[in-house]
């Protein structure tokens, strides 16, 4: 993903004094060979690549150009797009609010069972989607365990509800988030922490003034991991928070409801949907990826 | 500076009075620590020796174990936590914070205990002045050169104006020209520094430079302690005679001879009995193709060259056979003698040039 | 256990009927000497074994999801009567379904839930006989067991507070669902339009939505986690359900059975007890 954090290269810098200017930050270029790929991997990577890009360029071959126009001159679609986005993002706030401390807990603290808690927090990766609905269902729907409590207490109720989107999508997104910040702290050296609590900082000055600053890389790219996750999710939006225009009903959704019988809408919904995403990412690559480390 | 009698560091009094007591494992550190205001100790000893534990110790990052004390000025130090203590410390890789300037890694510091932003900034960059790095206080730490950092380092654990200082091989991540700079620079802050420094380090000149003490760590524990010239002068074990380069050997004396426990002889000038230490320096050691005939030299040993390795500008000899010792000689010499590992020489030793004093 | 067995087997020789015709007369003759064994074939199977004597092989059918209880009994059923045949499934929306078979999919029947899913199949060719209506199904109520909200009508759905879903228009039980609302000229918003009638259902049953309108069928299946309630308008859309040959089918006589099985009497038993109505004459 990005570099690990490392210390700074003091150690093996040498004085400026002797080498004419202070050496730059570790390069990326060292583990890139010049010269040909040995066939044996060329290959397979040319048929991976393939594979991954085919089926989007066939998206594109079928796309209905002719009625792209007024496919996209549709409210629905701009409507879909903006919950989307909307969710999207929400999402990823919920999962680093909560996915940030508890990748914490995970790489810098020992209790009993952080193995298995590990596993579960990763479970949502494996469980498909609708499952994952079903069981939000169980837990916080109105009937659901502590859904019920919501209801009755406080009168919340999140199927059917653009907040319920939010909680899907965060469900699925969130192990991406925690499994790379996680991967992350455990690459940085954790005695900077140890310095800043030398200089008076308590532990959690320590973790928002220095750790959370040295693993903003493996922030930022989990946060886009899942982002996207959230973007593209469909089996536990549409199972725990339903389908409705505006309120719930996300591009996904959307495309697969059009797909039912029309198919040029749902291509169309499609490439909006690839095109966003892909601009997004890529403009996050640019400003985040590549500038924090 | 005053030298102070450890002895006199009482809990009530001021300075740091510790027994630091760690066990880990199999591993138990065990060490004995005093030092009033002002001074400047070095904690010396081999690799995993536990030096570095026992300042972790001192720091609150590691805990100490049953039977361990600190006091500092004072107050009793064994379960503040780390933020609480009145204690810097410069790390062995310096552990600048990468994210933040040269600046604001001094005022990191100050601002955690509670100075305001801006009157933390104004003292960060006095320090950078009396650095001399005034002009890199916006420079982040991956672009500084590791003297620079060092410096900045330095100037963060003091900001936060610590009753002790603690420095984890200060000088061990610098090259040979600039930590001649450096240790001088250092000796100069130490110098000024009102409180107790305790300092880690395996280079026994970085120590006997920078420190008015030197407390010898192998094993876990205190094997000797005393003033740098003491030390160098008086090694008590195999491995800091090797640190301060003498050649050193455990006997019994009767006058002016030091019977060795497996060995020859060796007449000394000191008139001692007893058990004692033998200490001559390598350079005192005279080497001859054949048995010196009109030699003045009581002490004779017949030795084989075991191997040779250039050190500074001369080839230090390992001697085997009667007494195994290392001898000092000039190139010169040594291509005269036609020395080469396996050749057989005589050894000789001035008594005047060994120092002897009781075990 | 014995049954169990026999699936197995058949299970296996079905990947190697596919690598070559020999294989597959092979377990023809071999299919064909078992039969002899059986005598309890229904009317039905007896009606098709006069044009086709000897069936074996695979039928592949492809049906909507409502159909899932009933054809996975007849599919039982049939397997019984015709030794040596295995009836396999594909159940789903009838769109993906529909959308399946004019892309390609290997199947010999088809039987929707709408003729317009149907539509989708003929227009393309794809149909080798003309689809005939089997079974016709009728839009109910689903509420909560005990029926708290009282609904008794399709106008009570349209009260404020109640959670309602229905199926997206794209699917037949949403756009069913349409027509009677506009016949009764009903403005209801629902809190979702669901993907499909069993996801609708769902609802209902994990108490998230105080009612579903979805099909009689699915109500039934339901059993006792949801209550139906009839309601008049449902007459203004009900929904045929069209069975048709395929053209590409590999197994044109099994397929032909079959359908005369979900034709038959018996057929149309196991059917109407889940809840179909049958098809106006």
């Amino acid at each position: 993903m990005s570099d690990p954090v490392t210390p700074p290269d003091i150690s093996d810098a040498p004085a400026d004094t002797l080498t004419g200017g202070p050496r730059r930050g570790r390069g990326r270029t060292p583990g890139r060979m010049r010269g040909g790929a040995p066939l044996p991997l060329l290959l397979p990577a040319l048929v991976g690549l393939v594979f991954l890009l085919l089926p989007l360029v066939a998206l594109l071959v079928r796309a209905p150009w002719g009625s792209l126009s007024e496919q996209l001159a549709k409210p629905e679609v701009w409507q879909a797009l903006r919950l989307s986005l909307f969710s999207a993002t929400a999402a990823t706030a919920v999962s680093l609010v909560l996915g940030v401390p508890l990748a914490w807990l995970l790489a810098r603290t020992e209790f009993p069972g952080r193995g298995l808690v590990r596993a579960l927090v990763t479970l949502p990766l494996v469980l498909p989607p609708v499952v994952g609905g079903v069981a939000l269902l169980l837990a916080l729907g109105r009937n659901g365990v502590v859904g019920r409590l919501l209801d009755s207490w406080f009168g919340i109720t999140l199927p059917f509800t653009t907040a319920g989107v939010v909680v899907a999508e965060a469900f699925v997104a969130m192990p991406f988030l925690v499994i790379s910040v996680e991967g992350t702290l455990r690459a940085a050296d954790p005695r900077y922490e140890e310095a800043a609590m030398t200089l008076g900082a308590s532990r959690f000055t320590a973790f928002r003034r220095v750790t959370l600053p040295l693993i903003a890389p493996g922030i930022a790219a989990g946060s886009v991991l899942a982002w996207a996750r959230a973007l593209g999710e469909f089996g536990a939006t549409i199972t725990f928070a339903g389908n409705f225009p505006g309120r719930t009903q996300t591009m996904p959704l959307a495309v697969y409801l059009a797909l039912q019988n029309d198919s040029d809408a749902a291509i169309a919904l499609s490439l909006v949907l690839l095109l966003v995403s892909v601009a997004v990412l890529a403009g996050l690559r640019d400003r985040w990826m590549t500038a924090a480390s | 500076m005053t030298e102070t009698d450890p002895v006199t560091a009482a809990p009530s009094g001021k300075g740091l009075d510790a027994r630091l007591v760690v066990r880990r494992g199999s591993f138990r550190l065990d060490v004995e620590l005093s030092a009033a205001p002002g001074d400047v100790v070095a904690l010396l000893g081999p690799n995993g020796a536990g030096k570095t534990t026992a300042l972790r110790a001192l720091a609150g990052l590691t805990p100490l174990s049953e039977g361990g004390r600190l006091w500092l000025d004072g107050v009793r130090l064994d379960r503040t936590p780390p933020e609480s203590r009145p204690v810097g410390v410069v790390f062995q890789d310096y552990l600048l914070f990468p994210h933040l300037s040269a600046l604001d890694n001094i005022a990191f510091g100050p601002r955690c205990r509670g100075v305001p932003k801006a009157e933390a900034r104004t003292q960060a960059a006095a320090w950078l002045e009396r650095m001399g790095l005034a002009e890199f206080a916006g420079t982040r730490p991956r672009r500084l050169s590791g003297g620079q950092a060092q410096r900045v380092a330095v100037a963060r654990a003091l900001a936060t104006r610590p009753r002790l200082l603690l420095l984890d091989e200060p000088l061990a991540a610098l090259d040979a020209r600039t930590r001649l700079d450096v240790r001088a620079q250092l000796r100069h802050h130490l110098a000024d520094f009102e409180a107790v420094a305790v300092l880690v380090t395996h280079d026994p000149l970085d120590a006997m430079v920078l420190a008015d003490r030197l407390v010898v760590v192998e094993d876990g524990r205190v094997v000797q302690e005393g003033g740098p010239s003491d030390i160098a002068r008086g090694p008590r074990t195999d491995y800091i005679a090797q640190l301060v380069g003498l050649n050193l050997y455990r006997g019994e004396a009767e006058g002016h001879t030091v019977r060795l426990e497996a060995g020859p002889a060796i007449t000394t000038t000191e008139r001692l009995d007893g058990p004692v230490f033998v200490a001559f320096p390598p350079g005192a050691v005279t080497l001859h193709r054949d048995r010196p005939s009109g030699s003045s030299a009581r002490n004779l040993w017949q030795c084989r060259v075991a191997g040779l390795e250039t050190h500074g500008d001369q080839i230090r000899v390992d001697l085997t056979g009667e007494l195994p010792l290392a001898a000092d000689l000039t190139t010169v010499a040594t291509a005269e003698l036609g020395l080469r590992p396996g050749s057989s020489v005589w050894a000789t030793v001035k008594a005047a040039q060994t120092h002897a004093y009781p075990a | 256990m014995t049954t169990r067995s026999a699936r197995r087997t058949r299970r296996t020789t079905r990947t190697l009927q596919v690598a070559g015709a020999g294989v597959a007369a092979l377990l023809a003759l071999s299919a064909c000497s078992s039969s002899d064994d059986t005598s309890d074939s229904s009317d039905a199977a007896k009606s098709s074994t006069s044009s086709s004597p000897k069936l074996s092989g695979t039928v592949t059918v492809f049906a909507a999801a409502s159909l899932k209880e009933s054809f996975t009994a007849l599919g039982e059923q049939f397997e019984k009567a015709h030794p040596g045949t295995e009836v396999t499934f594909s159940f789903g929306g009838s769109d993906s379904l529909a959308a399946s078979v004019t892309g390609g999919a290997p199947a010999d029947v088809f039987a929707a839930a709408s003729p317009k899913t149907m539509a989708i199949v003929t227009d393309k060719g794809d149909a080798a006989t003309a689809p005939s209506t089997f079974v016709r199904n009728q839009l109910e109520i689903a509420t909560l067991p005990g029926n708290p909200d009282k609904i008794a009508s399709l106008k009570d759905l349209t009260r404020s507070g109640l959670k309602v879903v229905l199926c997206d228009k794209t699917v037949p039980c949403g756009a069913a669902a349409q027509k009677a609302l506009d016949a009764s000229r009903l403005k209801l918003t629902p809190v979702s339009y669901e993907q499909d009638v069993k996801s609708a259902l769902t609802k209902v049953e994990l108490k998230e939505a105080d009612a579903a309108v979805v099909y009689k069928t699915d109500v039934k299946a339901a059993g006792d986690k949801v209550e139906g309630v009839e309601f008049p308008e449902s007459a203004q859309a009900v929904n045929d359900y069209p069975i048709a040959l395929l053209k590409d089918a590999h197994n044109t006589a099994a397929a032909k059975a079959f359908i005369a099985l979900v034709r038959s009497p018996e057929g149309q038993k196991v059917l109407t007890d889940a809840g179909f109505l049958k098809p106006a004459s």
